[in-house]
């Protein structure tokens, strides 16, 4: 069978977000919100997917832009290109961890299409589930990740829960990190999750890596004012520079005050199913002085209660290497 | 500058078509959903009777190249297709057809994209640049087009095509580029040569004569 041509669907492109969820309700499973479309694609070309309605949000511009909002925060529509996010003044001016996540993402052709919306609800890419084989996440009942020859190299640290694959977003870390607000949109009407609630694990919920539910649409991403201005780090180790997806990355913000640290998030990607959020790290460090002595212990305490798979161990060290650097450099 | 392809002659039907698809239904573009996507492709393009619905909805305009041009297409369509086997524009090429290569580059309202990875139904509105549409219209080479022969760019030459409408997305808005920067943005295209640093001189040499 040819892979080169999607299988048929119906096409959408409705004028309003109304009319984007209620298609998405009336096409409740078998329904797809289709933003840039680089994840999707994949998935249609490949057959794994096969929605029959695809409901395409580009033309809506109610969706695109960025705007401050009036606690100083700022909010960023879902539909906003990542490359729009990246140059956007606003965010490199108070959010500069996002703009550096942000860029680091795929490829410049990606970024130019790809939106950050999309970035952040694009599934995981397990390499056996993106085969499309009949794993715990696409419903099956085996993992072949984490079985004695599966390679696992990529995969969690922790979270395992039958399922062993990892957060793929490489601007979600960065959004646990700024304690963003994710806008969701339903026939019900708006309300806003946290990051953290945001994203979910396979013991939550083992076929979808976010909360958003058929009929769900993310419509922006709320910055508050919080961590406007104080120090970022952002570090992605990938194997290649362009295109890859993360195997470990760190986001921090952190504010100082003469040489203690005041207050400090961090959260680390590609470490488990959501962004982890690294609260040890952010315990052991508070109050104490900015120094090589606090980010090596910053570092010990990040990976504490990592689990290996067969291929990943070389993560642990990696990750306790980077919460080192970005407690000592942010 | 391009041979029109005879099936795009839609004659005068399509102002109609589109008033009329504009009362019926709001927001909906294309329906489609009725029609298997394997042999199609070669049938719709070439068959055009045009009336049952699917045919119907799925009239589009596009410009490509400074020509708008109604062409008829699938709903799963992606660009690179309609590029390369609806408009004979068989100078992007389609190689990993997964966003991964760089090879179908296109310029779309003057921003590199990969047009294997969009629906032609998403960008319909938008200007299409592709790689037969940078030469002048006295023939002349676009400069990144020449730089890459006078400093020998390409090795084999197939990813060539979307090395130089990532270079000339840069252009447009960096007429004055560094190396690192020409690198950043050829970044998204692989070429399995290994000519980078040819490439690297060429689009140097292009920024310096443009």
């Amino acid at each position: 069978m040819s892979k080169d041509m999607m299988a048929a669907f119906e096409l959408f492109q409705p004028d309003s977000v109304d009319s984007a969820v209620d298609l998405l309700r009336e096409a409740g499973q078998g329904g797809w919100a289709l933003a840039g479309g680089n994840d999707s694609f994949d998935w249609f070309k490949d057959r794994i997917k096969r929605p029959e309605t695809v409901v395409d949000l580009g033309s809506l511009d109610e969706l695109r832009g960025i705007r401050e909002l009036p606690d100083g925060g700022i909010e960023i529509g879902a539909l906003t290109t990542l490359t729009d996010v990246e140059n956007n003044a606003l965010v490199r001016d108070r959010y500069s961890l996002l703009a550096e996540a942000v860029s680091r993402v795929a490829s410049p052709q990606i970024r130019n299409v790809g939106t950050l919306g999309g970035n952040l609800c694009q599934d995981t890419r397990c390499w056996y589930y993106r085969y499309g084989l009949d794993c715990y996440r696409a419903g099956g009942d085996s993992c072949f990740a984490d079985s004695p020859q599966g390679q696992d190299r990529e995969h969690c640290l922790w979270g395992a829960d039958r399922c062993v694959a990892v957060s793929p977003s490489d601007t979600a870390p960065a959004m646990v990190v700024l304690d963003a607000r994710m806008v969701v949109r339903n026939a019900n009407g708006e309300r806003e999750v946290s990051a953290e609630e945001f994203f979910v694990g396979p013991d939550i919920d083992i076929e979808n890596m976010t909360i958003l539910e058929p009929g769900d649409v993310l419509t922006a991403v709320r910055i508050p004012a919080d961590w406007a201005g104080s120090r970022f780090y952002f570090e992605k180790v990938a194997d290649r520079n362009t295109w890859d997806f993360a195997l470990v990355s760190i986001a921090a913000a952190m504010v100082v005050s003469g040489d203690t640290i005041d207050r400090v998030r961090i959260a680390a990607g590609a470490v488990q199913c959501v962004p982890r959020r690294l609260e040890a790290v952010e315990d052991a460090v508070t109050g104490q002085l900015k120094n090589e002595a606090t980010a090596s212990v910053a570092g010990q305490s990040a990976v504490r209660g990592a689990t290996t798979l067969n291929f990943n161990h070389f993560k642990v060290p990696l990750l306790q290497n980077l919460v080192t650097r970005a407690i000592r450099d942010a | 500058m391009h041979p029109e392809p005879q099936y795009d002659d839609t004659g005068g039907s399509i102002t109609g078509i589109k008033a009329s698809r504009r009362q019926f239904i709001k927001g909906v573009i294309a329906s489609g959903a009725a029609v298997s996507s394997a042999g199609v492709l070669i049938g719709c393009s070439s068959g055009g009777d045009g009336v049952s619905a699917g045919g119907v909805e799925r009239m589009v305009r596009l410009t490509v190249n400074g020509v708008e041009r109604t062409v008829d297409v699938l709903p799963n369509e992606t660009l690179a297709m309609t590029l390369r086997y609806k408009l004979n524009l068989t100078g992007t090429k389609l190689a990993c057809d997964r966003g991964e290569c760089g090879a179908c580059t296109v310029l779309v309202d003057d921003v590199s994209s990969y047009s294997c990875s969009m629906l032609t139904h998403s960008i319909r509105s938008k200007a299409i640049t592709t790689i037969e549409g940078l030469e002048g219209a006295d023939g002349s080479l676009h400069p990144v087009q020449q730089a890459m022969i006078d400093e020998l760019g390409p090795q084999c030459g197939f990813c060539t095509p979307g090395q130089i409408m990532s270079a000339v997305a840069l252009l447009k808005v960096n007429t004055n580029p560094t190396r690192d920067e020409v690198r950043a943005a050829l970044s998204g295209n692989l070429c399995r040569c290994g000519a980078y640093d040819n490439y690297t001189n060429s689009v140097m040499r292009a920024a310096q004569n443009a």
